[in-house]
């Protein structure tokens, strides 16, 4: 088994949210016929199902939409990092992403629709950042 | 409109269930198959159909048809069913779909898994997280248990729902399974244990989480015409639907209400029934809040209330609602595809009166449910005795 984390391997519809990531941009989808934002980024829109979804920079404001402290880790290279937190973010612009919590003792201050900022967190792959969330004081 | 349905269970099955050394995923589904069929009192030559599920431990692209080859038959009908832990009630929906058609006339639906033996329990967690989206869930370390501890803690927040509710739920599954003579988890647990048990995902707990096991069931599905060449009476299905709104939770529409409702809906109104019909009830349980969530959602009890009555003793034997009374995922025991099908097994031996010391008195109409993924696709049967 590998010690590295999974990382994503993206595809042509997400390449360039990966790539927007790695450079501290967040990205989602829109469309430009019901207005509808979505997540995963995708071309079809799976509100009224017509193809040709835009890109949109999200302003990387968002609310905790639910959270839970991770103990029991899938497998052995997140073992080391529990306890850690995985959150539902609700967007400011109506999409929702999943993300770890950062920062100090956020265990214990996370709290369902406290607001968020968030952030790019560099791995061992030089090309992938992962969006990541921290509590807004 | 409604709709006569034709189809009746006529065998059900489950091997032995819990650490099963030496066992094997066909070996199971084998062993399944053959005492299902000696429970309907057909052989091997009878069956036209067989549907599969899927194996982690052996992921075989064609199951159904590695199956086939295995045993030694040649079914007119086969094929793989794959939509997590609504695969055992989508079989049943679908075997029944082909008997009605005309297509078969006896169709087993098979399923097993050796995940303890054939992964281990660390390697059947990591197995399981292949559920979370590979790009935007699993580079953060989604669980399986942390994907139900995120619906828990929402639903908590909506609904009022407690810690409390939830162990009371894991405490009277376990009063189910003792029970049961097959049940992997047979000893008592109080809700102190379960309250003190470590946390796998805050909000949830060792105890509010399904068991991992080794172990197999068979459930076959017959043409009603065929009830006098069958050793017991036919069990009816009255009702099937399904409900499907997503399948990795970052992509659900809401952490509180999932395909559960149209799933029953779909399955009470072709049944011509409704909720308080319901004499014993073999719901998903793939963790408490799974099966509070559910329990509100079809229409049992009010959204806030499932707590409250588990805690009551509603879902015990004597209870409004008896639920689970194998001891379900929690106590009973959960392999794969056959978890579900557990359920369907314990609501025929109930409609038959073959539930000894677990039987619920004059058991007439049962409710079955699965769900797969995280609350993603989901499956109800409404069965009927006679």
């Amino acid at each position: 088994m590998s010690d590295a984390k999974p990382l994503p391997r993206p595809n042509a519809e997400t390449k360039p949210y990966w790539d927007a990531a790695s450079k501290g941009e967040l990205l989602y989808r829109h469309c430009p016929a019901c207005g509808h934002a979505q997540f995963p980024p995708r071309d079809i829109c799976a509100a009224c199902h017509r193809p040709g979804t835009e890109w949109g920079k999200a302003s990387g404001r968002g609310t905790v939409h639910s959270f839970t402290v991770v103990h029991r880790a899938p497998s052995a290279v997140f073992k080391s990092e529990t306890p850690y937190v995985i959150a539902l973010i609700d967007c400011a612009e109506g999409f929702r992403i999943m993300t770890n919590l950062r920062g100090e003792g956020v265990a214990a201050k996370a709290g369902v629709g406290r607001g968020v900022r968030i952030v790019f967190e560099a791995t061992h792959d030089p090309a992938i950042k992962l969006p990541q969330a921290v509590l807004e004081e | 409109m409604t709709f006569t349905r034709k189809a009746i269970i006529s065998g059900v099955a489950e091997t032995a269930i819990g650490e099963l050394p030496g066992s094997t995923c066909l070996g199971l589904h084998a062993e399944a198959a053959a005492a299902a069929l000696a429970d309907a009192g057909l052989g091997y030559g009878d069956i036209d159909g067989v549907l599969c599920a899927y194996s982690f431990v052996a992921p075989y692209p064609m199951l159904s048809s590695v199956f086939c080859e295995h045993v030694g038959i040649r079914p007119a009908v086969t094929f793989a069913i794959q939509v997590g832990g609504a695969s055992a009630a989508t079989m049943i929906m679908q075997a029944a779909a082909l008997v009605e058609a005309g297509y078969c006339r006896h169709v087993l639906c098979v399923t097993g898994d050796n995940r303890v033996s054939g992964l281990s329990r660390d390697g059947a967690v990591a197995a399981l997280a292949a559920f979370g989206h590979p790009e935007f869930e699993q580079p953060y370390g989604i669980s399986i248990p942390a994907a139900y501890a995120l619906v828990a803690r929402r639903y908590m927040h909506e609904t009022g729902a407690t810690l409390e509710h939830l162990a009371a739920i894991a405490v009277e599954h376990r009063r189910h399974a003792a029970r049961h003579p097959k049940a992997q988890m047979r000893k008592p647990i109080t809700l102190d244990e379960v309250m003190a048990s470590r946390v796998i995902a805050s909000p949830l707990r060792l105890f509010d989480c399904c068991l991992i096991s080794d172990g197999g069931a068979a459930v076959i599905v017959s043409a009603a015409e065929t009830a006098a060449d069958l050793r017991k009476p036919g069990i009816r299905l009255l009702g099937a639907g399904q409900g499907h709104t997503h399948e990795h939770l970052v992509a659900a529409p809401s952490l509180t209400d999932f395909g559960c409702k149209q799933a029953a809906a779909r399955a009470f109104s072709q049944a011509g029934l409704k909720p308080t019909d319901v004499d014993v009830a073999e719901i998903y349980d793939s963790f408490t809040i799974t099966l509070l969530v559910e329990l509100e959602s079809i229409g049992f009890f009010a959204k806030g209330e499932a707590g409250p009555a588990a805690a009551s003793g509603a879902l015990g034997l004597g209870g409004s609602l008896p639920c689970n009374t194998h001891g379900g995922l929690l106590s009973f025991g959960h392999s794969g595809a056959a978890g579900g099908m557990f359920h369907a097994v314990e609501a025929v031996r109930q409609l038959r009166g073959e539930a000894e010391a677990r039987q619920v008195a004059g058991a007439e109409i049962a409710f079955v449910h699965g769900d797969g993924g995280i609350l993603s696709a989901h499956c109800s049967l409404v069965m009927g005795r006679g």
